[in-house]
């Protein structure tokens, strides 16, 4: 017989299928719409229910708000903010507030708890001890009490503005801690230039002494090289352009100084205590990814001839980075998400600026509160994308 | 997920709770059994629990009042404490009945909040706390002081204002709760605490040296403080708003807690109107005959209720000032209940 063997289906049709319903076809694409569908009419209702409801009670809704003037200032602000700005830029305002302390509190928070993790397992007893003692007593404590505890103590500790301690041109009191503000100069573009030029050298500097060490094995000690580089060549363009920097110097007058930037106090008691807070989870986390690391691998690397340190450093640690990263990432989260109590003790972040002030003014819950989380989520989801990069590389390096 | 199911419960509130909350309170209340009253977390003189938790305040008895006229039994209220910024809220959920905390009536309150405001218990101003070795006399002194403020109300816009409009610079540190704020004002973290004037004089009675701190001279600007209900129900607004007329219709007319058992029986025809005794004006309101009585009987008029729990009677001291009766060199004026 010479019937032609039949065709299968073409191949794209059995793949479109299997894209659009899964292993289910054609019939789960209909049950993935219908259910689409219901979900979009649920949100509908809530949505319009919503809105006639507000207009019946005469509650203003709506994102009109956002461009009133707010009329309130607040006591830090990365960028220039007066009473007479709208919300829009006030939200801006609280959100830079909270993306500072929250960056700044996930860095400290982890050297602090790489740190600890490490003086945990160290052979050291005394050190093994007190790392253990801090962890148990900080993550026992609830963080409410130990900012407020923070604050206080700060404040607490620290004389009037008339009394400052002064260093260096710097003044600390409890108004903060005030430094003599940096002014650009002539200087300045020849200077960041220069720093610049000096980065990218020490860069493909690193990058050819790395390249001379797997390729022939030449180890070259290159920071010398780098501290030259990155400190020298901008210190001689400051020699030859003139400084790049003039320094205002804050001056005490009446009750606060004038001039010079502020560390408010609210900022450091928060930034110390999410820190020193999350450290304690994440020096267990680092502590439980490094016991996961096989005891052999260290035994080995002792028995090479290296020191401790390096085995740690170079083989220990990364192996150890899989089982640290996911939890990693969820006590990030929880760093930023715990900012927002800083509404307790007068720092202007998010919640407090725009979830707190704004809101009573214009009593406008919904709207604010849905702009505020939807800020929240989109910074958690930001950071984890961030540490699935980071894992995901981290997996290409080691092979996996 | 968490974000979704709360905007989700938010806003199912906004759009069940509210339906059944409108031209129906004084229906509600009377089913349940209890007024909801929403007070402050705790403000001596306003609304203060004591240490067996029964409230006691200006705004404390604007309720009992209610009570007593709908149920002839002032304990019949739940008191909620509500910050400053969930007390609007609650009232728009409805989870309270009438609002009573001290809250300034501005325009944008009366109409972009759902709700009304029902008279002035209170005629107050902003002013500023500053401790007596600053050696400061006048808030025109206070050029880039450090100002600690309670966030959620009007007095960190009053502040802006009154800073801005006269040249001066300044650092504001916003708290969320009142006691935070005394607190870092009590530090030195600020030189100054600013609220409104009956706080101020309040506060003070909580500090270590209440000696050391001076209420500057200057009212910046005016916060009549007054009980809020929502929009929407005519009846209850009209009971609420009477309420407190009764009690200063009634210091007008010289009855008091004391004297209220024989001016009842008077033969004078504003007090039997007020009493009842003459007309139906209480059954009017939808509340029944004797509910000046009620009132009366159970909180006094409002010079008593003043003097008890602000005035000379009572630990702050405040002077009558602008609160006393328009005939006698105030601005409480009632409109006569006939």
């Amino acid at each position: 017989m010479t019937t032609s063997p039949r065709q299968p289906p073409p191949q794209f049709v059995f793949r479109l299928k299997r894209a659009l319903g899964g292993r289910a076809g054609w019939g789960g694409l209909a049950l993935q719409v219908l259910f689409a569908a219901i979900l979009i009419w649920i949100g509908y209702e809530i949505v319009a229910n919503a809105r006639t409801n507000l207009e019946t009670q005469r509650i203003v809704s709506g994102f009109g708000f956002l461009r009133n003037n707010a009329g309130f200032d607040v006591s830090q602000s990365l960028v220039p903010y007066s009473g007479s700005d709208s919300y829009a830029w006030v939200f801006l305002v609280g959100l830079l507030n909270t993306i500072l302390v929250s960056v700044i509190g996930i860095f400290v928070a982890t050297v602090i708890g790489f740190l600890v993790a490490l003086g945990r397992l160290s052979p050291n007893w005394l050190v093994a001890r007190v790392a253990g003692a801090y962890v148990e007593l900080i993550r026992n404590l609830p963080l409410l009490f130990q900012l407020l505890f923070w604050y206080l103590a700060v404040l607490g500790a620290l004389p009037g503005p008339r009394q400052s301690i002064a260093l260096f041109g710097s003044y600390l009191s409890n108004r903060g801690l005030i430094i003599p503000r940096p002014l650009p100069e002539a200087g300045l573009m020849p200077f960041a230039m220069a720093l610049v030029v000096g980065i990218a050298a020490a860069l493909v500097l690193r990058h050819y002494a790395r390249q001379q060490l797997f390729e022939r094995g030449r180890a070259i000690p290159i920071w010398p090289y780098v501290i030259g580089l990155v400190i020298g060549l901008p210190l001689v363009s400051a020699l030859l352009f003139g400084a790049p920097f003039g320094l205002e110097v804050p001056v005490l007058k009446g009750f606060n100084f004038s001039g010079g930037t502020r560390v408010i106090p609210e900022f450091v008691a928060l930034l110390v205590a999410l820190s020193t807070y999350t450290a304690a989870f994440i020096a267990e986390i680092v502590r439980a990814g490094i016991l996961s690391v096989h005891r052999g691998q260290m035994e080995a690397g002792l028995s090479l001839g290296l020191s401790r340190g390096t085995v740690l450093r170079l083989i220990v640690v990364p192996q150890a980075l899989r089982v640290i990263l996911p939890p990693l990432t969820n006590q990030y989260l929880n760093l930023t998400k715990n900012s927002s109590l800083a509404v307790s003790i007068g720092y202007p972040d998010l919640v407090s600026v725009f979830a707190g002030t704004a809101l009573s003014q214009t009593g406008q819950a919904i709207e604010i509160l849905a702009m505020t989380m939807g800020v929240y989520l989109l910074l958690s989801l930001v950071t984890s994308a961030i540490m699935s990069f980071y894992g995901w590389r981290l997996g290409r390096s080691l092979g996996t | 997920m968490k974000r979704v199911s709360l905007f989700f419960t938010l806003a199912v509130a906004a759009g069940f709770a509210s339906q059944a909350a409108t031209a129906e309170t004084l229906k509600t209340v009377k089913d349940r059994g209890q007024l909801s009253c929403g007070v402050s977390t705790g403000l001596p003189g306003f609304s203060n629990p004591d240490d067996k938790g029964n409230w006691t305040g200006l705004d404390v008895d604007v309720c009992r009042a209610l009570a007593a006229a709908i149920f002839n039994d002032p304990t019949k209220v739940k008191y909620v404490p509500l910050s400053a910024k969930d007390r609007f809220t609650a009232l728009q959920s409805g989870e309270i009945d009438v609002l009573s905390r001290n809250t300034t009536w501005t325009l944008s309150r009366d109409t972009s909040l759902g709700a009304n405001f029902t008279g002035v218990t209170y005629y107050d101003g902003q002013g500023f706390l500053v401790k007596k070795s600053l050696k400061v006399n006048s808030a025109l002194e206070l050029n880039s002081a450090s100002v600690c403020v309670q966030t959620g109300t009007t007095t960190e816009q009053n502040l802006a204002d009154y800073f801005k409009g006269n040249n001066m610079k300044y650092e504001v540190i916003a708290f969320a709760g009142q006691d935070e704020t005394v607190k870092a004002y009590e530090s030195g973290r600020c030189d100054v605490f600013t609220s409104d004037v009956s706080q101020l004089y309040a506060e003070r009675l909580k500090l270590a040296n209440p000696a050391d701190h001076v209420v500057l001279p200057e009212v910046i600007s005016k916060e009549p403080l007054g009980p809020m209900v929502r929009h929407g129900d005519d009846q209850w607004f009209d009971i609420v708003k009477w309420v407190l007329f009764a009690m200063v219709d009634a210091e007008e007319m010289g009855v008091t807690q004391g004297n209220v058992d024989e001016m009842a029986k008077s033969d004078k025809p504003d007090l039997k109107r007020a009493f009842g005794t003459d007309g139906n004006l209480g059954e009017q309101l939808g509340l029944t005959k004797d509910w000046f009585y009620r009132i009366i009987k159970t909180v006094g008029n409002y010079g008593e209720s003043f003097d008890r729990n602000v005035g000379a009677g009572s630990k702050l001291q405040i002077a009558r000032g602008l609160n006393q009766l328009w005939n006698k060199g105030g601005i409480q004026y009632a409109p006569p209940i006939r």
